[in-house]
């Protein structure tokens, strides 16, 4: 697969504060990815240190097949980090015309990226006029400009209303579906379990996991149960190999399984040995439950 | 580099402030030396007429012309540190790196935009100064008015070379208000180390190492003009008699101190986290 970013033991300290530590992983072509962590994990200084603004201490990264300058590299790549920055005096499309002139792109994509997020009715107002949300969409619409093969995008709903967070996602979903690279930092796990093929989990600066969504813990699910025989289950359960640890809440048992096992199957056992359930939810883990065991476990 | 002066001429022309300073820097000086060209009847008491004192002849209106004007660099130079001020507290000076502009070619857009402006400043001056000279100096011959153009050089160069030095200022200080005050202290220091150097060796030697230091380097290109319009109306006090020249080492010690400025304004750009 053709690699878009890769980045091998890259480590940034800030005086004695080590913001990333040892990271390496590599963000393929056509994937979705997210870094996910909590705040303070590093994220926005990793994507700082790809984008140029921010010096590595050690390690290496390198943009495409390593053979251009990162700034060179940064011209097929759109990028927003956290706030959208734009002259506050000139209006949406001038500030468009500047990023052109920076990315070296024809005059005429502004008014079609301007078209995509629906500003414009506004592009001749000032950016000081802009609400967040409008700020935001330019910061995507000046990102889109040079058709980019990968949209690095830091916390693009933060601080946004309901309206306007779900007028972004939209738009990151429709770019997703036409076969951009996007790579997403954020807090939110909903909105990367949401949007993201492949995650990146970090924390305190350190690589947890990076892989698929799906298979961030191999985990094979859990059994969400109720019965009158409560002990009676519990007892079984403790003594059956195919279950790890049992969780009980009231009346509600949750049992994780360590081999996979359909629910109808476990039904049938549980009957055999006669005991009637009165409810049996088979589940895996919200990317929220797996995020947490992640960050909580190491 | 077309490209990369067009970028921060939109910058900063479609800024109101700059914009308003920039028509300042140099339609003040140009009024003021018009101005000061025309016959002006003070209320039928007395009438002034500064040309009938000969300082718009050919060669010394070179000299004085480019040494007035100089003193109108201080609007530029705040559009100059405003220009560094504002991509700080805008945080677009992050946004264009990531947008794919090098941080070589952020300093250098900068740095074509302030050689851009100086020029227009030598011209402009350049053309006003012919037209006055033109009409009141005695002398109108080719070779007299070709004489002592260096101090247009020297203009040219003592502009870049403090633009330069406002520039610099501006990436370490980051904000205008605070680039400006480090101005102020450079210049301050410089009179005291001179005065330490005089009270610890003697004024000579201290006047030797003044002279390379930025400010005063840059002051020595054009020297004031008031000594020599006295000294051609009383020729014969020698003790008058001082070195008004532009000297080719003075333009070679400005030029150091711009090309140093710059470098380091871009080793700052190159060592800061953003």
């Amino acid at each position: 697969m053709e690699s878009i970013l890769t980045i091998n033991n890259l480590t940034k300290k800030f005086g004695y504060l080590t913001a990333v530590k040892d990271l390496s992983f590599t963000i393929n072509k056509g994937n979705v990815y997210g870094i996910l962590g909590p705040n303070g994990s590093g994220k926005s200084t990793t994507l700082g240190v790809v984008l140029n603004v921010v010096n590595k201490t050690s390690g290496d990264f390198h943009w495409f097949d390593g053979n251009i300058t990162t700034h060179d590299a940064l011209k097929r790549v759109g990028a927003i980090i956290e706030n959208p920055n734009f002259y506050p005096y000139m209006s949406g499309y001038d500030n468009l015309r500047l990023v052109c002139k920076i990315k070296g792109v024809d005059l005429t994509k502004i008014d079609e990226k301007l078209e995509i997020v629906g500003l414009t009715d506004r592009k001749n107002s000032k950016f000081k006029t802009y609400s967040l949300g409008m700020k935001q969409r330019l910061a995507i619409a000046s990102a889109l400009l040079n058709d980019p093969e990968i949209l690095i995008l830091d916390e693009p709903t933060n601080g946004l209303d309901p309206q306007g967070i779900h007028q972004i996602r939209q738009i990151i979903k429709d770019i997703a579906n036409n076969g951009t690279t996007i790579l997403l930092a954020s807090h939110l796990l909903d909105e990367v379990e949401k949007v993201c093929s492949h995650v990146v989990v970090l924390r305190k600066g350190e690589k947890l996991y990076s892989g698929r969504v799906d298979e961030m813990i191999s985990s094979h699910g859990f059994f969400e149960l109720k019965t009158d025989k409560h002990d009676e289950l519990i007892t079984i359960l403790e003594n059956d190999e195919a279950f790890g640890k049992i969780k009980i809440e009231d009346q509600l048992i949750t049992a994780f399984l360590n081999n996979p096992m359909e629910a109808s199957t476990f039904n049938k056992l549980m009957f055999e040995k006669g005991i009637t359930l009165s409810h049996l939810v088979k589940r895996k883990e919200s990317l929220e439950e797996q995020f947490l065991q992640l960050t909580d476990n190491n | 580099m077309v490209r990369l002066l067009q970028l921060e001429l939109q910058k900063l022309l479609l800024n109101r402030t700059s914009k308003i300073l920039i028509f300042i820097s140099f339609i003040l000086p140009f009024t003021v030396l018009i101005l000061s060209s025309i016959k002006i009847n003070f209320f039928g008491f007395f009438t002034l007429e500064l040309g009938e004192l000969g300082i718009y002849n050919f060669p010394i209106i070179w000299h004085i012309t480019t040494f007035f004007a100089a003193q109108f660099k201080f609007f530029f130079a705040i559009v100059v540190v405003s220009m560094i001020g504002n991509e700080y507290s805008n945080k677009t000076i992050k946004q264009n790196l990531i947008d794919g502009l090098s941080k070589k070619e952020f300093i250098l857009s900068k740095f074509y935009t302030i050689v851009f402006f100086s020029l227009v400043a030598t011209i402009l001056l350049t053309l006003i100064s012919l037209l006055i000279g033109l009409y009141y100096s005695s002398y109108n011959e080719i070779g007299i008015i070709l004489s002592e153009t260096e101090y247009l050089l020297g203009y040219f160069v003592k502009l870049v070379g403090f633009f330069s030095f406002c520039l610099f200022l501006g990436m370490l200080a980051k904000r205008s208000a605070f680039a400006l005050a480090f101005l102020f202290v450079d210049f301050i220091l410089e009179w005291i180390i001179f005065g330490l150097i005089t009270w610890k060796a003697n004024v000579d030697i201290a006047e030797k190492i003044q002279n390379f230091f930025p400010l005063k380097s840059m002051y020595n290109l054009i020297k004031q003009p008031f000594q020599r319009i006295a000294m051609s109306k009383f020729p014969d006090k020698e003790s008058l008699a001082y070195d008004y020249a532009v000297h080719w080492y003075e333009i070679v010690i400005v030029i150091g101190w711009t090309a140093l400025f710059v470098f380091l304004s871009y080793r700052l750009l190159k060592k800061r986290d953003l």
